[in-house]
């Protein structure tokens, strides 16, 4: 099944995505940004991570906290993504198992 | 997927012509085999959660075959409402993926000497890991851009394969709305979170900038994704600030 509405979101993601990827070389080779615009561009994904973390753990109130602190110990300790993300699943299950989340 | 920073010292001139072989092909497909560990539960998470959101899996192979960026994926996914949310997945994908931008041009010493598909497909390809060890292979004084394309050909190939498996996992399960394997998607940006700390004194502050923004905005009832990119914007902007106050750019060159 493919949806109209859902194709055209798909195509407008892949457009910006690809003139990210193609576009960023074909302009960025010829002409170089002023520093601040290259160190803002560079530094989007951090923030953009955390604004996205703080909107989902913040709607589970003060429960939110001890599953992205579950989340960041497991990623630090073990190095690894999958482990990372089972230990915030499992801490959330724990969560709303107690009557907190 | 860790982000890597692009715009690092400036690359040595090479000793002989850049190539683009088979062989080199080959080469960065092997160095792309220990990375799927990392891409496969990135990968199951966004085919579950596009499950959740009433993707169909055609729907799902294709923003996963056309877009091919997970934060991307996950983040529009995250914002998806019925119907799709065109202009919000449109900016969300923009956001996430600006800083790729940078990488192609930081790669120019080999991608100048290419042309047609070998160039603009190698590029629709690029992801941060295939960046990352490119580069790092091209200031060891490495000459073969199939290096980049065959980093990127394995990684597309078990990103499909991944998200499918997680879109048949999503469906066979069908999670109820509040279940906790639904908070994978956060879950996720938090350990990417904290695989791209580098220390306090460039992070904290931007990034508590950026969490407080995010919450307020919200309440404040701004429309998603506002509050995320307006926030994202501003911390990414203290961010930028605090590292050119610390090495003015003229030292930086």
């Amino acid at each position: 099944m493919l949806r109209g509405d859902v194709l055209l979101a798909i195509l407008g993601m892949a457009a910006v995505t690809y003139l990210c990827r193609a576009g960023g070389y074909a302009v960025l080779r010829v002409v170089r940004p002023p520093p601040f615009v290259e160190a803002w561009l560079r530094h989007l994904p951090g923030p953009l991570f955390v604004a996205y973390v703080a909107l989902a753990f913040s709607a589970l109130g003060w429960a939110g906290l001890p599953a992205v602190a579950a989340v960041l110990l497991a990623q630090r300790l073990s190095g690894s993504l999958g482990a990372a993300i089972l230990a915030g699943v499992a801490a959330i299950w724990a969560l709303q198992w107690m009557g907190v989340a | 997927m860790a982000e890597a920073g692009p715009a690092d010292p400036p690359v040595p001139p090479f000793a002989g012509p850049v190539v683009f072989t088979r062989h080199g092909v080959r080469r960065g497909a092997r160095a792309a085999v220990p990375l799927l560990l990392g891409l496969t539960p990135f990968a199951l998470v966004v085919g579950v959660i596009a499950a959740g959101k009433g993707l169909s899996l055609l729907e799902t192979l294709l923003m996963s075959g056309l877009v091919f960026a997970g934060s991307s994926q996950l983040l529009a996914l995250e914002l998806w409402t019925d119907p799709a949310p065109v202009l919000a997945a449109t900016l969300a994908a923009a956001a996430a993926n600006i800083r790729m931008a940078p990488m192609g041009a930081a790669l120019s010493p080999w991608l100048d000497r290419l042309g047609g598909w070998k160039l603009w497909g190698t590029l629709g390809i690029m992801v941060d890991h295939s960046f990352a060890l490119s580069v790092t292979e091209m200031r060891a004084g490495g000459r073969d851009a199939g290096f980049l394309l065959g980093i990127g050909l394995v990684m597309y190939a078990a990103w499909m394969v991944a998200v499918a498996a997680g879109h048949l996992l999503g469906g066979a399960v069908r999670l109820p709305p509040g279940h906790p394997f639904l908070f994978a998607g956060a879950a996720t940006f938090a350990a990417l979170l904290a695989t791209i700390w580098r220390g306090p004194r460039a992070d904290l502050l931007p990034w508590l900038l950026t969490a407080a923004l995010a919450v307020l905005l919200h309440g404040l009832n701004l429309p998603a994704p506002l509050p995320l990119l307006l926030a994202a914007l501003s911390g990414a902007a203290l961010a930028a600030w605090l590292e050119l106050r610390r090495v003015p750019p003229a030292a930086a060159r």
